[in-house]
């Protein structure tokens, strides 16, 4: 395994008299995409979330390139090169695509400063941004409106991607082109913590995988194990991702 | 970036066309062309300054969620800001006082540019010490916020005195504008002018740089602005002082409007923006403006045409558009 990109060790979160994570120990290798799976409501959103600074950690460590992040806000995590895309997407809907793009991208102040280049490879998976480059994104459908939503996180370089649950609620056609912009990203040694029920598109795309229950990780090791082990799978997953094969 | 196949977004052109069917239907109400006339730029520049007025308020709201009730202590400062600036320009040899029609409008213009900065100074402080401690919770940031007003309209009584105070026009922007049978008089004119300035930079800005740009996406979802690295306290802060800057040009706008000021000219003034704010839909700026037309309109025609309903004009208008539009005129936020 790689040298972990991020490390999170006996993080606890608490949201308001809830105890949601239970001392989550998890590691992100580098230049990996690592699943994180589970039942819901098994902690996987309030991890990512705590990762982010959007809920504080009570207890544990946070940390990335080995320097600790818990404590920091969340614009100075996502300054650090962490990208988010949250389970509702987080899209201006008032705000054009463009706009949305020219927001993500922290170095460009107007259009014209956007990459055209990284522009075109996102293009290249999501045509239909390009197509309604000027459309208020509140009206785009839904797989547009994820399309953009991961658009805008790698609209610039960032080292580290949270994805929360890019294909709930899609298309079987768009959660393929979804698969296929991430394994584009894969190629490129982008390093991608994925949270997913599909667990079809988890094996197509993991490297590792983290199974949680409960607010804490119960197993993690490597995708293709898991993927090949339907015991384990039956053990870890029960019946809550079968349903979603 | 080719726009060819770019399918067109619709603007929604009806609450702009009610304001248009408004003052269409004043003109049979009021019966005479040259006084619906007359009314019609009253009502722009009443509604103009109360744009001005609310155009911060809505943003701070839209932004962050606070409840500023103490929002017309801005507007009160502004206007006794004017009043000290305009007296001390008023004696012998003062630009108030001069023939000179250049140096009476350089003198309301220092005034004004006086209460934008008292206003924005002290907006400042009121976010640091009084509103910062208690966000994300409402029921204290009413209570709060109005005991700030409270405690500033004592203040000014001590600074400025519990009696009225004179706001005189100077000499060039007495009287009116004879347009044939129309008298557009001087001073609603230079207010329609400073409104429609501001509400264009307002614009140029929110939708022309990316000032704006985090501003207008803040208004929608702040946390993930935050997530896309930018600090949307430091934001808030930077729109709350513009906003308390531009209710103290607004006040002293309305100060010389009215020409005189008492120091509860702003709670007078509050419970109007409230209305033009919930009437525009929370956080819009567009929506502040066309509901502040709405307002300023409807309170001319009515006024003249059936005095004893226009008390009741406001709250009917706002309970009209929420009947039509829940959300208000433009909705931005999901609150």
């Amino acid at each position: 395994m790689s040298t972990p990109l991020l490390q999170l060790s006996g993080v606890h979160t608490h949201i308001a008299a809830y105890h949601i994570l239970h001392g989550v120990d998890l590691q992100v290798p580098a230049g990996e995409v690592t699943m994180l799976l589970g039942r819901n409501g098994a902690g996987k959103t309030t991890t990512l979330r705590t990762i982010m600074g959007l809920w504080q950690a009570s207890q544990g460590t946070v940390t990335f390139k080995g320097h600790a992040l818990h404590g920091l806000r969340t614009p100075d995590i996502a300054q650090r090169g962490i990208a988010y895309v949250p389970e509702s997407m987080g899209i201006f809907g008032d705000l054009t695509v463009q706009e949305n793009l020219v927001l993500a991208a922290r170095s460009a102040a107007r259009a014209s400063a956007l990459d055209t280049a990284r522009l075109e490879w996102i293009f290249g998976f999501f045509p239909a941004l390009k197509k309604f480059w000027l459309y208020p994104a509140g009206k785009l459908s839904g797989g547009q409106k994820q399309m953009l939503a991961v658009a805008r996180a790698i609209v610039e370089p960032r080292e580290l991607l949270l994805i929360d649950e890019p294909s709930k609620g899609l298309a079987p056609s768009i959660v393929n082109n979804l698969i296929a912009a991430l394994r584009e990203l894969k190629a490129q040694r982008t390093t991608v913590l994925l949270v997913e029920q599909n667990f079809n598109m988890a094996k197509a795309l993991g490297d590792s995988v983290a199974v949680m229950d409960n607010g804490r990780v119960v197993h993690s090791g490597r995708m293709a194990e898991l993927a090949e082990d339907e015991a384990l799978q039956q053990r870890l997953l029960g019946l809550s991702l079968g349903v979603h094969q | 970036m080719s726009t060819a196949a770019i399918p067109k977004a619709q603007f929604d052109w009806r609450p702009l066309a009610l304001l248009a069917a408004i003052a269409a239907i004043g003109l049979p109400v009021v019966g005479s062309a040259s006084t619906w006339a007359t009314l019609s730029l009253a009502g722009l520049a009443m509604g103009l300054i109360i744009f001005i007025i609310a155009s911060g308020l809505t943003l701070v709201f839209g932004l962050m969620d606070v409840l500023n009730f103490g929002h017309g202590v801005f507007i009160a400062v502004g206007a006794y800001v004017a009043v000290s600036v305009l007296g001390a320009m008023g004696g012998d040899g003062g630009w108030m006082a001069s023939p000179s029609a250049l140096l009476n409008i350089a003198a309301v213009l220092t005034a004004m540019v006086c209460a934008m900065g008292v206003a924005g100074g002290l907006g400042y402080a009121f976010e640091r010490v009084i509103v910062r401690p208690v966000y994300g919770q409402h029921l204290k940031q009413i209570l709060i916020t109005m005991g700030g007003m409270i405690v500033c309209e004592e203040l000014i009584k001590v600074v400025w005195g519990p009696q009225q105070q004179a706001l005189p026009l100077p000499g060039a922007l007495r009287g009116s504008f004879v347009l044939g049978d129309v008298a557009v008089e001087k001073y609603r004119v230079l207010a329609v002018v400073i409104g429609l300035l501001v509400f264009a930079a307002l614009l140029l800005v929110l939708n022309r740089t990316k000032l704006g740009l985090l501003i207008r996406a803040g208004v929608q979802d702040r946390e993930m602005v935050e997530s896309l690295g930018y600090r949307i306290r430091r934001l808030f802060v930077g729109v709350f002082v513009a906003g308390s800057a531009l209710a103290g040009l607004g006040g002293a706008l309305w100060g010389i409007y009215q020409q005189g000021v008492l120091p509860q000219i702003g709670a007078q003034v509050n419970v109007l923006i409230f209305i033009v704010i919930i009437i525009g839909g929370l956080g819009s700026t567009l929506g502040c403006f066309v509901g502040a037309l709405l307002v300023g309109l409807l309170a001319n025609y009515v006024g003249f045409a059936a005095p004893k309903v226009a008390l009741f004009t406001n709250i009917g208008l706002m309970v009209a558009v929420l009947l039509w539009r829940p959300r208000g005129l433009y909705p931005v936020t999901n609150r």
